[in-house]
């Protein structure tokens, strides 16, 4: 938890979900498993947000939604799905209406299995999605400092890649521990 | 009277934690019209009777909504038990029945957070939450899950629930009833709160028994109907007991109803576990629902009234699985208390229903 040095704002959205999901991240914001002891607040405005959490499985009406939200996050960001849903469509996958998780829309940082997905591991999650978050902010910081001011525009896409690399590889590991499980 | 503006609400917005959009049409700081428009929860799940076969449908049905996750499922095992002509054991009403009445309590007391965020009351969301979690260990400790159970099965219960277990669950509830009672004496005796509450967003009973609607809605506007009563699912007959009825029709009479159902939830739990008989909780069904067999049953939901109507094709899928959920019925008296009324009450009003969304698009 020692890279936790910022306190980070979550934004949540309700991709499609049964509600079950839904329920248990406002429980974790709750006295009983009380995510502020990690200076997490719940922000309604994703201007506001690093965390985004999204639950459910997306279907046609909500991925513009839901792909807005995430322009409007500045970077450096994080997406934590929350539930079987948003991983990949769960017990809705074969319903006319569903794309089936939300990494069809947008990029995901971070698995959270489950249905419904447990408070205990929702936070597990987030506190994933911090270390995340906390080596693209390096990796943007450091990738700052690397640009010599006149080659700014074509240098800056390169440091972007490669803070999603180790991302990517930590949800791909994170999915595998989910379907395990 | 000034110009028209069109104030769009949602579907992302703090107050409800489900997207829907309303654009509301205002004159000054009075909302003359709302027009709602919906369809982001939808997912179709009427339709996935073709994929999946009946005892799947209860899992597809269940995840409709989890909040009353459990009734859902119960529905749907009803339709299709009813369809296929199964009895099922009497211990299975019972258990059937008391984590009906404990979903009832968890949802309400949930209603009464998500109210108190409405009007800014941040401690006393917390408080209501906090006591909830109570309720959900119980859940946890009896059916495994917290908000999504699947223990309802067509034939009846998946696992027994032992006596000491509900024993324990009375115990627990007695509890928390003076926690309760502690955090409802805040809705109906703080003035902030009476101020924010009373008398907004009137329903008459002739509104509400015109527009349809149902549960707690219908009931804060003196229209005692409760069809835990008047339908023959569970053992609620044999509990006696009254439907609660408040007359003001506004806000305050809306919350009032919960907070008494509550209660009578509890006692409900408690004279139902005396009664429990023993025996098996679930009987061995076999085959397909006949082609053309169908069933309909209503459930007495925490929202309101809930339908549902199974239809056998000769297959071990159904032709039809049909869910009417209470915030359908609720809409039309919304848009009604919505009309008139000032900007700032809309998200009270809103919640007042107690809207749930992906139960109405499904
Ligand atoms: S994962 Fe389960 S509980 Fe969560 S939204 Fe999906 S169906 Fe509901």
């Amino acid at each position: 938890m020692a890279y936790v040095t910022k306190s980070p704002w979550v934004v949540h959205y309700d991709g499609s979900s049964c509600n079950g999901c839904d329920i248990e991240v406002l429980a974790c914001l709750m006295p009983m498993y009380d995510v502020e002891r990690f200076g997490i607040i719940n922000t309604g405005n994703p201007k506001h947000a690093d965390v985004f959490l999204v639950t459910g499985s997306v279907n046609e009406q909500n991925k513009d939604v839901v792909r807005q939200i995430y322009e409007q996050m500045p970077e450096p960001k994080v997406v934590v799905a929350v539930g079987i849903c948003a991983c990949h469509g769960g017990v809705f996958r074969d319903a006319y209406n569903i794309l089936g998780g939300v990494d069809t829309v947008i990029p995901v940082d971070c698995y959270v299995p489950g249905c419904a997905a447990r408070p205990e591991a929702i936070i597990d999650g987030v506190v994933k999605g911090l270390g995340i978050l906390q080596a693209k902010r390096e990796a943007m910081v450091n990738g700052a400092k690397a640009i010599p001011a006149e080659e700014e525009a074509p240098a800056e896409e390169a440091p972007a890649e490669e803070a999603a690399a180790p991302a990517e590889e930590t949800a791909e590991e994170i999915k595998e521990e989910g379907g395990e499980a | 009277m000034g110009k028209k503006t069109i104030i769009p609400f949602g579907p992302q917005h703090p107050v409800l934690p489900e997207p829907i959009h309303l654009d509301l049409v205002v004159e000054d700081e009075t909302v003359v019209e709302a027009i709602p428009s919906i369809g982001y929860i939808h997912r179709g799940l009427e339709k996935l009777v073709e994929k999946k076969d009946y005892n799947q449908m209860v899992y597809v049905v269940e995840r409709i909504c989890g909040i009353c996750s459990f009734g859902h499922g119960w529905g749907a095992c009803l339709a299709i038990e009813g369809a296929m002509n199964v009895e099922i054991p009497e211990r299975a009403e019972y258990l059937r029945t008391i984590l009906h009445e404990l979903g009832r309590i968890h949802s309400h007391l949930l209603w009464l957070g998500l109210m108190a965020d409405g009007f800014g009351f941040e401690s006393l969301f917390n408080h209501c939450w906090r006591v909830r979690e109570t309720v959900l260990d119980l859940f946890e400790k009896n059916t495994g899950g917290r908000v999504v159970f699947s223990i309802c099965k067509v034939g009846g219960m998946r696992q027994d629930i032992s006596d000491e277990n509900l024993k324990e669950m009375v115990e627990v509830l007695n509890g928390i009833k003076k926690e309760i009672k502690s955090l409802t004496d805040v809705f109906i005796n703080d003035t902030s709160v009476k101020n924010r509450m009373v008398g907004v967003g009137v329903l008459t009973k002739e509104e509400a028994e015109e527009l349809c609607a149902v549960g707690p809605t219908v009931r804060g506007s003196g229209v005692a109907q409760d069809l835990r009563l008047t339908d023959t699912h569970g053992v609620y007959g044999k509990l006696g007991f009254e439907p609660i009825v408040e007359e003001a029709g506004d806000c305050m009479a809306r919350t009032k109803v919960r907070i008494r159902e509550v209660f009578q939830s509890i006692e409900l739990i408690e004279k139902a576990v005396s009664m429990i008989p023993e025996g098996p909780v679930a009987v061995n069904v076999k085959g397909n629902v006949e082609d053309g067999a169908e069933y309909m049953v209503r459930l007495e939901q925490p929202r309101g009234e809930a339908f549902y109507y199974a239809r056998g094709a000769g297959s071990k899928f159904l032709k039809r699985m049909r869910v009417r959920t209470p915030t359908n019925m609720n809409i039309p008296a919304l848009v009604k208390t919505l009309q008139g009324c000032d900007l700032a009450d809309v998200p009270i009003l809103v919640l007042t229903i107690d809207p749930c969304i992906s139960c109405t698009e499904r």
